[in-house]
């Protein structure tokens, strides 16, 4: 028996794990279907672009501009071991184009975004406005998961773009005033050296990464316990599913996109 | 007519309903008292069809509450008033109050919309002034108003309330059973309470049915509730520590 009960708890965690994933695909099905189906609420989509994307900006274009800047001296540092210092400007490039522009962009989105969706849900949730949706002819999925999943879907992608620029000009700028680079040159080697699926394939990391945050906000808070406890294990989990489905999902689409 | 026929439903080893058998004839008030936790709540969600229950039918009107022919449609016939207003946080007042009319299949233009919402505001008395601020700059009892406004601005024919004076003052829970018990009678529709405050029982009811156990203990005219000999009613209503009701639930 003492031997059985590590094992009975290993395939309950197991269980539980494919239960979970199981609810998480139907739910991920559901808000495809009714995405694709009217009625369409224009008007809550149109404020899922202004929270999820517009105001995601600032705090992607600082992650962006720091992290191009950090990436640049690093880059320095490390081939100026085998003197290759001049490929500074092409490694910022594809360094952030394809990985951490999407990559950290699409973290930060998560704690900004995937948290603020799973409070809202959550607390309507617990306050019976869920409830209310329904009496009131409204479909919840349709009105309030199908707007910011489409929406964050749209808009991380461009954050992601926004964030490319604003960390190659991170870099550009650590090039230029601390490392020696000419300001043309630097350019110049950037957009040369960049080829489109380099900026491509990081935005369709981005959508992918938008689309799995806000599925995440929107699961988790529909399915949030009672009280303010309930809430705050909702928005939790909410965040750390978003942020390792993001990072899974960028290696299983580096390796369809990059690995020969 | 709402038909309620050995209704069942359990949550977890926690059997809430038990058999509930219940009608509610058509333009009647019925309210539904009993303690807190006998399941009255999980009643009123299982005639929404909000809560499935495991096994008994609810028909509204012969319509089956579990299998209706087009949800939205049969939805629109309810109205309903939750406990604690459940009304939006993101839109103003009257974006509330009029939540059915600005979408769906009962969607008229903006400006219709909104006088017609002023005016349930009106009937709720509440100003025109409240239409355009958020809930959150609401008192409790305004809330309630906007709940109820929210829950008539359809012309529903059956109208829930849930718990409408709990968190109230008495001189505003008299207001709002005031309020609901003319809204009632003016529109003719038929209206479901459930409330433990006797109060408003005695003001909203035309018809008293108490939950307990998870089955329908008493049920008849709140005329003759009084006089019942019921001793599980008679303890309820007189609020008695003592009696067939265990006090600590």
């Amino acid at each position: 028996m003492i031997l059985a009960a590590p094992v009975a708890r290993i395939g309950h965690t197991t269980l539980k794990a494919v239960a979970a994933l199981g609810r998480v695909t139907i739910f991920a099905v559901q808000t495809v279907r009714h995405i694709l189906t009217p009625p369409y609420y224009a008007l809550e989509f149109w404020h899922a672009v202004i929270a999820i994307g517009w105001l995601s900006l600032p705090v992607v274009g600082m992650t962006a501009v720091f992290t191009g800047a950090a990436l640049a001296l690093q880059i320095y540092a490390g081939s100026g071991r085998f003197g290759a210092e001049a490929v500074v400007p092409q490694i910022v490039a594809i360094g952030m184009t394809r990985e951490l522009g999407p990559v950290l962009g699409s973290l930060m989105v998560a704690a900004r975004v995937a948290s603020s969706i799973a409070a809202e849900i959550g607390t309507m949730k617990v306050t019976e406005q869920i409830d209310a949706l329904v009496t009131l002819s409204t479909n919840p999925m349709k009105y309030l998961t199908a707007p910011r999943v489409l929406a964050a879907t749209l808009t991380v992608p461009v954050l992601v773009a926004v964030g490319d620029t604003i960390g190659i000009m991170g870099g550009y700028l650590v090039g230029t005033t601390r490392l020696g680079f000419n300001e043309v040159a630097y350019l110049k080697n950037t957009f040369q050296f960049l080829e489109f699926w380099d900026v491509g394939s990081g935005l369709v990391k981005g959508a992918v990464f938008g689309f799995l945050i806000a599925l995440m906000g929107c699961f988790y808070g529909m399915n949030s316990g009672r009280g303010a406890q309930g809430v705050g294990a909702a928005v939790k989990a909410a965040v750390v599913a978003a942020s390792v489905l993001i990072l899974a999902a960028n290696y299983l689409l580096t390796e369809a996109f990059f690995a020969s | 007519m709402i038909e309620l026929r050995e209704v069942r439903k359990t949550f977890g080893d926690n059997a809430v309903l038990r058999g509930v058998n219940l009608t509610v004839p058509k333009g009647e008030s019925m309210v539904i008292i009993g303690g807190s936790g006998t399941g009255k709540s999980v009643t009123l969600k299982c005639v929404l069809g909000l809560v499935r229950p495991d096994s008994g039918t609810i028909t509204v009107d012969g319509e089956d509450v579990a299998d209706p022919q087009d949800r939205d449609d049969f939805l629109a016939h309810f109205g309903m008033l939750f406990q604690g207003g459940a009304l939006f946080d993101s839109l103003r007042v009257w974006e509330n109050v009029a939540f059915r009319l600005l979408r769906g299949r009962l969607k008229r233009p903006r400006e219709e919309a909104r006088s017609i919402a002023v005016e349930k505001l009106r009937r709720v008395g509440l100003r025109e002034g409240t239409a355009d601020l958020y809930p959150a700059e609401l008192s409790g009892g305004m809330q309630k108003r906007v709940g109820l406004a929210r829950a008539i601005a359809a012309d529903p024919q059956i109208i829930f309330f849930d718990e409408p004076t709990t968190g109230l003052d008495p001189i505003m829970a008299g207001v709002i059973n005031d309020l609901i018990r003319e809204i009632v009678v003016e529109m003719g529709a038929t209206a479901m309470t459930i409330t433990h405050d006797m109060t408003s029982v005695r003001a909203i009811a035309d018809k008293v049915a108490m939950l307990h156990d998870g089955v329908i203990q008493w049920t008849g005219p709140v005329t003759e509730m009084d006089a019942a000999p019921d001793p599980y009613l008679q303890q309820f209503i007189h609020g008695r520590a003592e009696g067939p009701i265990e006090a600590v639930r």
